[in-house]
């Protein structure tokens, strides 16, 4: 949703005595918002804070002086569109083996191998993280392209599960319970605090999804042990 | 006399390191973590010498012991607790001078939750993302002490400061918890934010260092559906679907779908951290200034 003058309209929500929540219409617009943030934090322009979280609608502002006002000032910003370009892109090998690769065919009403295809025909991008530390949260499949989680939540999901639910796209940085639909496997590694950066993705990072050639049943389970991107 | 390992004779229930924690990585998921009585640990490591932001023990209700290789200086602050050198009575919340070998306990709270153990030089574990404070959430950090184990300390600061004791404020009896309302107030009925304000709430048995959680009466929604996930702050009062608020400590998830109905200040959570299940529970609710 836009204002009249075609820029997003951005409602300040104080969180408490030191932090502000942004809330727009859209996913895409909360995006943009956050990389204006990041750009005006770059630059200096923007008061001290501690934390920008950017969320599915939102970004927080943690450990702001004076919310309010920040609030105040947001509210007169004109927000950029995203645009295609700009950041490296991670390229992120999959090997299209999923358990509910079947079913996500299904729900697109394609073949099972135009899954991999169009999956990794599109270029996402980071929208946010949560959830467990290199967990991110990644859109660029359009709306057609949107499944529901599983009915009953697997227990243990493995690391490095590529997967679905809603408009995200995710990648299991390690084992966990979990309810989104599985297509595909990694051996990249998302999460290592023994690297730096520790998070392979961060918040606007653009992320191609590249098939490992497989030979159908053949393949070697160790090939490519080390984060790859 | 110059080996730096301590040695845990007794864990207790949970025992972590922590120190003032890994702040600025919330945008990729990692709490915030660090002590949840934050003052208390400020005060252990100024009474050993060190920097306040020095790793030190974190105890959980029933302390623990651990034998020392090198002579240090001890302090044990937060819940108050009987403490013991080699057996023998010594000050809590105070500077305690310990010989080489010497076994040291913090016994269990007298009342409170956490006990602070401070030595000089504080605990030597492996900093994450800069940060030694152990992440209960998301499993950052050292682990949480266990029988056995072998920790470090790091090189005393230098002199502790001639101090006999330093005054501590006593965990409450009841607790009473300002909550700033918002940003999700409004998916809440009026009934619900009144409940909020006169209810009789206890702490649960079920609290840990995610979230103190409240038995008593349920916050009824004024809408359903769900939240698009959002960014979470320390001290959230965020409600989900069974209607009992859960107040965030400092291993909180970092994003979260149920709705925050307010915000405890952050100057408040020590005592909340300190306050034993069962004990009473009310909010004083204003709105945001």
């Amino acid at each position: 949703m836009t204002g009249p003058d075609g820029t997003a309209r951005v409602r300040g929500l104080p969180v408490g005595d030191r932090a502000l929540l942004l809330e727009v219409d859209t996913g895409e617009a909360a995006q943009a918002l956050h990389a204006e943030l990041l750009r005006r934090a770059g630059a200096g322009t923007l008061p001290a804070v501690r934390e920008i979280v950017p969320a599915a609608r939102t970004v927080l502002l943690d450990g702001v002086a004076d919310p309010r006002r920040l609030a105040a000032e947001v509210a007169r910003w004109e927000i950029p569109p995203l645009t295609g370009g700009d950041g490296d892109t991670v390229e992120v090998p999959v090997r299209y083996d999923g358990p509910d690769l079947a079913d996500v065919a299904e729900l697109w009403g394609v073949a099972p191998q135009e899954v991999a295809r169009i999956h990794s025909g599109t270029e996402f991008r980071v929208a946010f993280c949560g959830f467990a530390p290199g967990f991110c949260y990644l859109t660029g499949l359009p709306d057609h392209r949107h499944v529901p989680r599983r009915a009953t939540p697997r227990t243990r999901v493995p690391a490095g599960s590529v997967a679905l639910a809603g408009p995200y796209t995710g990648v299991y940085p390690r084992s966990s319970p979990g309810g989104w639909q599985l297509i595909g496997t990694t051996d990249a590694v998302l999460w290592d605090t023994a690297r730096d950066p520790a998070a392979l993705l961060s918040p606007g990072t653009r992320v191609r999804f590249v098939p490992e050639r497989t030979a159908g049943a053949a393949r070697t389970p160790h090939a490519g042990k080390e984060a790859s991107a | 006399m110059t080996d730096s390992a301590f040695a845990v004779v007794r864990a207790g229930a949970l025992t972590t390191v922590q120190d003032l924690g890994r702040a600025g990585h919330a945008h990729l998921g990692v709490p915030r973590s660090g002590a949840l009585d934050e003052p208390a640990l400020r005060l252990a490591n100024r009474l050993v010498g060190n920097p306040e932001g020095a790793a030190a023990l974190e105890t959980t209700l029933t302390g623990c012991a651990v034998r020392l290789r090198r002579a240090a200086t001890v302090a044990v602050t937060g819940a108050p607790c009987p403490v013991t050198v080699d057996g023998r009575p010594a000050a809590w919340g105070a500077p305690v001078r310990v010989p080489a070998g010497a076994l040291v306990e913090a016994g269990a709270a007298t009342h409170g939750v956490r006990a602070y153990v401070a030595f000089d030089g504080g605990v030597e574990a492996e900093r994450v993302l800069g940060s030694r404070s152990t992440d209960v959430l998301s499993g950052l950090g050292p682990a949480p002490l266990a029988d056995g184990a072998v920790l470090r300390l790091g090189a005393p600061y230098g002199p502790a400061p001639a101090v006999d004791a330093a005054p501590c404020p006593g965990p409450p009896r009841e607790l009473v918890l300002p909550v700033v309302l918002g940003p999700r107030q409004d998916w809440f009925t009026p009934r619900a934010l009144r409940t909020l304000a006169t209810g009789g709430f206890r702490v649960s048995a079920a609290s840990n260092r995610i979230g103190l959680r409240t038995e008593g009466p349920a916050l009824e929604r004024a809408r359903d559906g769900e939240l698009p996930s959002e960014g979470m702050v320390l001290g959230a009062l965020q409600v989900p679907p069974d209607g009992r608020p859960v107040l965030f400590l400092a291993d909180h998830p970092t994003t979260g779908g149920y709705p925050v109905v307010g915000v405890v200040p952050e100057s408040h959570l020590p005592a909340a951290a300190q306050a034993v299940p069962g004990t009473a529970l009310r909010f004083a609710p204003r709105h945001v200034r």
